[in-house]
């Protein structure tokens, strides 16, 4: 706006993040830097201020990287979405030593809850959770680029039909699990059925209504769901065993009358965690297998050209139905797992749209469409954030902010996905 | 195979009648009628902007006609290509149980993907490829239909579904020979050249084993040794594989060499049909495209 | 039935449905020129909230207590700044994402919405804020036991509010500005070929869709008077319901949309169930997508193949 066409190169840079640096603080300035306080307030001029510096700094850093050779060659390097695609073609005999890794992997993951204490343990088992939710959210996003943004609501309904199943129909966690998948799929083969037809947007847009609504069910239907003071699922058991220190439901006997050792509270934790990286690992071969196979390839030729798919004969609705249900269902079976951990309580302030957005956070940094990606993905975003507790306030800030970032700098994430390569035997 | 040129067989594969079809205020279509025989290459000319295109969408599915009924009739086996869109109910429906059950299930299950799955095949002006999907995974996509796509089966890699999986690498083989892409297989769609594009394009419609297939352009962007390439191609598809073409082109050489039926299209209307003889000194179509009493706009 | 209940509920209605069709002009005219749902417009909302009352404030810090000008300065002030919010999230969320996947801006505007909720959270506090009543005074109807009432602000919110639509529809159908905005939305390559700077039209439909929003905000602000961080994600869907009720691409639509809502939600909280209110108006949402997906008056759309 300043800047004359024959200033030098840096003048106008300077000029140019000076201009930036003053709308930044202009809009900074009301929302930091004026604190209400009843129907007064309280200035704080050093927030905004410093804000819009960092936000100066920033652009004329940026601004002078252009101007050398090396700083455009990062730029273009870093800035995957100008120009590259980022897509890449596997090369055959890459996977030759996964499966010994995978191998050592699945091993560690079996014996380190014995090394764990009962603290870490519900965090390995929460992480584990957001594995299973990231895998399924993937599907629907990743793959079949369907944007759910009310993914919570099939965790909850999954937590949900655990508590009040076992509340008021005896339901054990066993059995939740495969009657939580149902319904859910259930659930989301309803909603998309009619929504699945329109264009792409509208879908998020209902999902994100959709999970506030289930929210607000929860919340207000006081004589069912026990409104805001949630409801208790029963203990987990094996075989009749309890994990508990007396036995909760008639015939069961405690884990550890039954094998003659002292009572400890971990081995409930223990045994939730084992059955949830089974069916974590379970679900990572499904899903890992699933993506090579015909339905696989068609959710992801859908999110590349529906009209294409038409034309060759793919029923588009029933194709985004099926990666919606799959989805649904994965998030059912998380929401058991989730009432599990929590000692068998669930409330409705566990299934937020904060929730929601966390997941596709960690759908979005993985690399959409990838499975490893999205286990590591999830694996640091739950873990990392109860390591930095001092950061609780900011978590959602910096979720939103690596949002915004990677979808600018790497939309396909940091472990993107490759494309299979055929030969005439078959996949390489 | 030898009887490609026998005079008129008794019906015809496609036959359109009546369309018309109408935006708001713009009338594209105003009751086109035209037939395209068994086994034929037929070609929709016409100058830019006169309705080629949504002639083809409307067959293809992808527009529903104001108006008018597109007809496909394979072997004495009849499709309402309309019908398997989904239509509004009529009050008669209310009336009458089966064609209400019948329309809503149409309305539930159909949409363009039903007519191709009747046998007509298309590709498209501005090429859609999965660009972001290798080549062969676009040909596989393309034979979903004919997979084995059962789940269980495909988890537990039965012999079923390796068979069928194989199956469909061996056609998309096949068609790679055909198109001349066999050393692409491995490349991303959307990294080809433009001219190998189009012809993936149409490897991937004739790998959902059509009757029909429609081509929109595909020698546009092409160059000369292209275009004939690609008109060898044409032949070879309805001489080898027993497909019936109908084709826009803007090229006349390559629709007055190929070509055994031209059917010509103006503001939205035939001005006039026939073989590329009669079309050639026919002087309303010079007129349509000389422009004689339009201003010419190129 | 009681028709002084429901007097009072068609007015309270008709006072919260002018506010959708504010909020819901945004998402229409951000949606008919990139076809794509501008996710942080809700907070945007929010935003003009904060920034009312702490105008507020301010002005009564400095001892103003003229009722108009107050207001009036609070107008300007809020459209001023929030309109650059308009135009940073564009800047920031879309145009860089102007070729990418179709997914890629509509998950950096997620983002922007947390990071705007989160920022207006850590900054100002999560617990609910309030502003001091600035306009008294009602119109009373009815008996002196049977009565309903508007109160001044519900007629000055319910006035503006349609002031400011015909503004803009006047900008939008008569001025250079507004044809070109149009021609972006009917053929954007096009009206680039023609030497329209898109980019610049772009620009402007986020920043005239904020400001919009920002008058509902001040609006609300004074007839509420309380208000918290999130208020942006709840009314943003249902605005955005609006906006589908009344057909996506269409002005008049919005502001008809946005009432229908305002007035069927009020009554349904007033006669049926106030709790599930947000539930009736997105179930709402659902049965006008399947029904009437083009809405009421907007165009059956034909996908262009
Ligand atoms: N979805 C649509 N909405 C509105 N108008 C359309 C639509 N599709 C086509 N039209 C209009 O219909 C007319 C015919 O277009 P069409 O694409 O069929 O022409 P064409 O013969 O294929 O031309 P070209 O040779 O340039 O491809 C044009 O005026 C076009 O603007
Ligand atoms: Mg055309």
């Amino acid at each position: 706006m300043f800047s004359k066409p024959n200033d030098p190169p840096m003048l106008t840079a300077f000029k140019d993040s000076s201009l930036v640096g003053m709308i930044a603080l202009l809009i900074f300035s009301p929302i930091s830097g004026i604190i209400l306080n009843g129907y007064g307030f309280n200035t704080h001029p050093q927030t905004p201020i410093m804000l819009a510096f960092i936000v100066f700094i920033g652009r004329f850093a940026y601004q002078l990287a252009a101007l050398t050779p090396w700083g455009q060659r990062l730029i273009q390097k870093f800035m995957l979405s100008k120009g590259k695609r980022g897509v890449y073609v596997a090369s055959p005999g890459d996977q030759r030593y996964l499966w010994i890794i995978l191998a050592i992997l699945f091993i560690a993951g079996l014996v380190l809850p014995f090394y764990l204490s009962k603290y870490y343990l519900t965090v390995a088992i929460l992480a584990l959770i957001y594995v299973l939710l990231g895998l399924g959210l993937n599907i629907v996003v990743g793959l079949a680029g369907l944007l759910d943004l009310g993914f919570v609501a099939f965790y909850a309904v999954g937590a949900y039909t655990f508590a009040l199943g076992s509340q008021y129909w005896g339901l054990g966690f066993w059995s939740a699990i495969p009657l939580a998948a149902a319904f859910a799929a259930l659930l989301g083969g309803i909603l998309g059925f009619p929504v699945l037809r329109m264009h792409g947007d509208y879908l998020a847009i209902v999902t994100l209504g959709f999970g506030e609504i289930i929210r607000l069910v929860l919340n207000n239907w006081m004589s069912f769901t026990g409104g805001p003071n949630g409801a208790k699922a029963a203990e987990p058991s094996l075989f009749g065993l309890e994990f508990t220190r007396t036995a909760k439901t008639d015939g069961h006997i405690p884990f550890h009358e039954f094998f003659g050792t002292t009572y400890s509270p971990n081995t409930k934790f223990i045994f939730i965690y084992l059955v949830v990286f089974l069916v974590a690992c379970l679900m990572i071969f499904f899903f890992s297998r699933l993506r090579t196979m015909p339905m696989g390839r068609a959710w992801e030729a859908l999110r590349e050209d529906e009209i294409a798919c038409r034309s060759l004969g793919m029923n588009h609705v029933t194709i985004k139905l099926s990666a919606f249900m799959m989805g649904a269902m994965t998030g059912g079976i998380g929401g058991v797992f989730f009432a599990a951990q929590q000692g068998g309580f669930v409330n409705p302030t566990s299934f937020t749209f904060f929730e929601s957005a966390l997941i596709l956070a960690i759908v979005v940094l993985g690399g959409m469409g990838s499975v490893v990606g999205v286990v590591v993905a999830a694996l640091v975003l739950t873990i990392l954030p109860e390591m930095l507790r001092d950061f609780a306030d900011y978590r959602v800030l910096i979720f939103g902010i690596l949002m915004v970032f990677m979808m600018l700098w790497k939309p396909r994430g940091f472990l993107p996905i490759r494309r299979p390569y055929f030969t005439k035997e078959g996949q390489a | 195979m030898s009887d490609v040129a026998s005079p008129t067989p008794p019906s015809p594969l496609l036959s359109v009648q009546g369309l018309t079809m109408r935006f708001g205020g713009i009338l594209a279509l105003n009751n086109v009628n035209f037939e395209v025989q068994k086994n034929s290459i037929t070609a929709l000319i016409g100058p830019n902007g006169a309705g080629k295109t949504t002639v083809f969408n409307c067959v293809t599915g992808f527009y529903k006609a104001t108006e008018g009924q597109v007809i496909l009739n394979d072997n004495g086996k009849t499709t309402n290509l309309r019908k398997v869109l989904g239509e509004k109910f009529q009050w008669s429906d209310y009336v009458n149980p089966p064609a209400f059950l019948e329309r809503l299930y149409y309305k539930t299950f159909g949409g363009s993907h039903r007519v191709n799955q009747a046998g007509v095949a298309r590709t498209f002006q501005n090429i859609r490829l999965f660009r972001e999907m290798t080549v062969m995974e676009n040909l596989l996509v393309a034979q979903h239909n004919h997979l084995d796509r059962n789940l269980i089966r495909g988890m537990l890699n039965t012999k079923h579904y390796r068979a069928s999986e194989k199956r469909a690498l061996e056609t998309a083989y096949y068609w790679l020979e055909v198109v001349n892409l066999t050393e692409d297989a491995n490349r991303l769609a959307g990294d080809l050249p433009y001219g190998n594009q189009r012809r993936l394009e149409i490897a991937r419609a004739m790998c959902t084993e059509p009757k029909l297939v429609c081509l929109d352009e595909p020698a546009a962007g092409l160059n000369p040794r292209e275009t004939v390439e690609l008109s060898t191609l044409i032949r070879h598809l309805r001489d080898k594989h027993n497909v019936t073409v109908l084709l826009i082109e803007h090229d006349m050489g390559l629709v007055m060499g190929i070509s055994e039926h031209i059917v010509v299209l103006d503001y939205g209307q035939v001005i006039a049909a026939g073989t590329p003889a009669e079309i050639e000194v026919n002087p309303k179509v010079l007129a349509a495209y000389l422009g004689t009493e339009e201003g010419d706009a190129s | 039935m009681e028709f002084h209940i429901l007097g009072q509920q068609l007015v309270n209605g008709l006072a919260l449905g002018s506010i959708y069709g504010l909020i819901a002009v945004g998402y229409t005219m951000v949606y008919g020129i990139i076809g794509m749902i501008n996710f942080a417009h809700g907070d945007v909302y929010m935003i003009s909230a904060y920034i009312t009352a702490i105008c507020i404030a301010i002005l009564s810090f400095f001892g103003i207590s003229s009722a108009a000008f107050l207001i009036i300065i609070t107008l300007i002030v809020t459209i001023v700044i929030v309109s650059l919010y308009g135009w940073s999230i564009e800047r920031i969320a879309y145009k860089p994402l102007r070729n990418s996947p179709r997914l890629a801006p509509l998950i950096s505007a997620i983002g922007v919405s947390l990071v705007l909720q989160n920022y207006v959270q850590v900054s100002q506090g999560a617990k609910t804020q309030a502003v001091p009543t600035i306009l008294p005074g009602v119109f009373r109807f009815g008996t002196e036991t049977d009565f309903f009432q508007i109160t001044y602000i519900q007629v000055l919110l319910v006035v503006v509010s349609f002031a400011s639509m015909a503004l803009l529809t006047y900008i939008i159908q008569k001025t250079s500005l507004g044809r070109q905005c149009r021609a972006v939305q009917q053929d954007p390559k096009m009206a680039a070929i023609l030497g329209i700077n898109t980019d610049r039209i772009i620009s402007t439909v986020f920043i005239l869709g904020a400001a919009m929003a920002a008058i509902a905000g001040v609006l609300v602000t004074l007839n509420y008077g309380s208000f918290d961080f999130s208020v942006g994600f709840i009314t943003g869907v249902k605005a955005f319901t609006a906006a589908v009720l009344g057909g996506i691409g269409s002005l008049p639509g919005a502001m008809l949309g946005g009432i229908i809502l305002g007035m069927s939600e009020s009554l349904f909280s007033g006669f049926v169930n106030t709790d599930y209110k947000d539930v009736f108006a997105f179930s709402l949402l659902v049965l006008v997508l399947i029904f009437r997906p083009s809405g009421l008056l907007g165009k059956p759309l034909v996908e262009k193949v």
